[in-house]
């Protein structure tokens, strides 16, 4: 794979910005993050194929100075699934905001569990002073 | 013959489109699925005959040679899954079928349950068969595509918050896939996994080690390893009892798939590999201990079922003959147990109206079917002496301590005193909701979502599939010898990847 810098700085933008926006809480902003994050994967398929030559048309173009058809296909695969996907985010965000008010992902159910049962604990410990000091 | 090979994957498909149209017709859409299952019951039972015999049977997708064209293969290992997983997506699809007769009557059709479920089924068919890392691929999306539909299927706003987490981590690491995918096409220009054996072995050490970690972030996500589970005890509990059944049973497992073969096939080893036995190791730890800080019985489940992921790493990391037999064995058992597992707990829930340990009680008088349904998988995925737990754990434990490295020995004790954790926690519910007071049944807290539960009804379909996958876990047990016999067969194939790559490269064209 010949190193082309343009689509490199391309690649690098791509995947931060989506990495960054996956971070965030906000579903609409995860989407946006996975729709960028499969924008720079698709790319890095296609460039996955070498540089760019003439079109995989046999009888059109001798073999040696065509592009590499293999990644095209499987690139196309890859973005027709990342656009199912993307609906199907943009379907969940809907229903979220219908049913909770908002499209927030929540917190880790276990760590919520946890702390609920530490909020017991203390509430009863608290509990057994009042009634040993009374 | 060959054409046996593509049947598993397209039949679903086409089925699953016919069921869609027919989705009226309650009926005929539940007809249509048992015949399609049980269609590919067969036609796995013939290729793994077949596969047994004369080695794989390969089939290139519209003739066209094997490094550019697609393959299928299937070979003793492939097909071997194929059948256990064909089986318990058929007892599980009858347990299903079951519960809606007696929630809704007969005439109510599901529209999305049916054709998502086949979707779901040749997903998995395509993931055991193929013979490239971008099939591979699609296959994944196919089976977890309609994996969030059935998650987030009749939607409540803790199955919503559920699913979020679940579509999230599955979309990153299908990301991830798309990005591995195309490092690997551009170091070596093939993704077909015979030739990339090949063509891997030759890269740079550096380069080979990289490749090789991220193709473990990205199936230890789909696989549930320890520091990538979290997501999965957090999503599986809120789906109804037969989907989380037969994603507990077959996705994780899809993924420990994935990974043996990548591992194998493609990023080969020289001797054991200590990044794997580690993790195995932190993984059936902590999943254990998960296990018993829960009072929902289904959590506990996940927990255990993250737990028991750790012992097939724990094979894969020995990385020989005897470690690879043990995983397999292992797989098998465990997709059956897991799923069983699912199953009672459904029918637990009917009957208790709760998943809280902690609120039931005198189950075992009240309703001593299910307590026997219960025990059987509950001791074999302990790993007691007569089920096929055992089995499986003590041939993951011989080549543990066949393969006498330091780290091999402390896996191996830890395999032991995850066992041991799983029998406490299996104790723990039996004490709690089969002995005790007789509780009434709680009523339903939710009843406008689609789990039915606090009823009592069980009906005789449901009893009746989880009583199948109970017998044929016992079945693994009494059929142990040619069972481990095909595995240490399709543990040998794997180790020495030629008859694969022959198969798939060696003109094996299309008849």
């Amino acid at each position: 794979m010949t190193v082309n810098v343009t689509m490199a700085l391309v690649l690098a933008g791509l995947y931060s910005a989506g990495f960054y926006l996956i971070m965030q809480r906000s579903l609409m902003r995860i989407l946006i993050g996975t729709v960028i994050l499969g924008h720079g994967a698709n790319l890095l398929l296609q460039l996955a194929g070498g540089p760019p030559g003439r079109a995989p048309l046999l009888g059109d173009t001798p073999p040696e100075s065509m592009t590499d058809p293999l990644p095209q296909a499987m690139a196309l695969t890859a973005i027709v699934i990342t656009f199912a996907l993307t609906t199907f985010l943009l379907a969940l965000a809907y229903r979220s905001w219908l049913l909770l008010g908002d499209d927030e992902v929540r917190d880790d159910v276990e760590d919520r569990r946890i702390r609920r049962l530490e909020r017991r604990l203390a509430e009863s410990e608290d509990d057994a002073e009042t009634e040993a000091t009374t | 013959m060959t054409a046996l090979v593509a049947v598993p994957v397209l039949l679903p498909l086409l089925a699953a489109g016919l069921s869609l149209a027919l989705g009226r017709f309650a009926d005929v859409q539940r007809a249509i699925g048992l015949v399609v299952l049980g269609w590919i019951i067969v036609n796995a039972v013939i290729l793994l005959l077949v596969a047994d015999r004369t080695g794989p049977i390969v089939l290139q997708l519209g003739d066209w040679a094997a490094p550019a064209g697609i393959s299928l293969v299937a070979d003793r290992l492939s097909s071997l899954l194929l059948l256990v997983s064909a089986l318990v997506t058929f007892a599980v699809l009858v347990y299903s079928i079951g519960q809606r007769i007696t929630d809704y009557g007969r005439g109510v059709s599901s529209t999305t349950f049916h054709p998502m479920y086949l979707v779901l089924c040749s997903g998995v068919s395509l993931a055991y068969l193929t013979g490239d890392l971008f099939n591979l691929f699609v296959a994944f999306e196919l089976m977890l595509s309609s994996s969030y539909v059935l998650i987030t299927r009749r939607s409540t706003a803790e199955r919503i918050r559920a699913g979020m987490t679940y579509v999230i981590v599955s979309l990153v690491s299908s990301l991830l896939f798309i990005t591995m995918i195309a490092l690997v096409y551009a170091s070596t220009g093939t993704v077909n996994m015979a030739d990339l054996g090949v063509k891997v072995a030759a890269l740079p050490e550096g380069l080979q080690t990289a490749l090789g970690l991220l193709v473990v972030i990205v199936f230890g996500v789909k696989s549930a390893m320890v520091p990538l589970h979290f997501w999965l005890p957090d999503s599986y509990p809120t789906a109804p009892a037969p989907v989380t059944a037969v994603f507990a049973g077959l996705l994780t497992k899809v993924g420990v798939y994935a990974l043996i073969r990548t591992q194998t096939l493609v990023f080969t080893h020289e001797a054991s590999w200590y990044l794997m036995l580690g993790i195995a190791l932190t993984t059936m730890i902590i999943g254990a201990l998960g296990a018993l800080a829960q009072n929902d019985l289904n959590r506990m489940l996940s927990f255990l079922l993250v737990s028991h992921i750790g012992y097939m790493l724990f094979g894969l990391g020995v990385y020989d003959g005897a470690g690879l037999t043990g995983v397999i064995l292992y797989v098998v058992h465990h997709i059956t147990v897991q799923a069983t597992l699912f199953l009672v707990s459904g029918l637990i829930t009917r009957h208790t109206g709760t998943v809280a340990l902690s609120r039931m009680g005198g189950l075992s008088k009240a309703a001593p079917l299910i307590a026997v349904l219960f025990a059987v998988p509950a001791l074999t995925l302990a790993g007691v002496p007569p089920f096929s737990g055992f089995i499986a754990k003590l041939a993951l434990l011989q080549a543990g301590v066949n393969a006498g490295t330091w780290a091999a020995y402390v896996v191996t004790g830890g395999a032991v005193l995850t066992s041991l954790l799983t029998l406490y926690a299996m104790a723990r519910v039996w004490t709690r909701a089969f002995w005790g007071q007789v509780k009434a049944p709680e009523g339903d807290p939710d009843p406008q979502d689609e789990l039915v539960v606090g009823t009592g009804t069980t009906s005789k379909p449901m009893v009746l599939a989880t009583g199948v996958l109970v017998a044929a876990s016992v079945m693994i047990a009494v059929l142990a010898g040619p069972l481990a016999d095909v595995s240490a067969r399709a543990a040998e194939d794997l180790m020495h990847g030629e008859a694969y790559r022959t198969a798939v490269l060696g003109g094996g064209s299309g008849g």
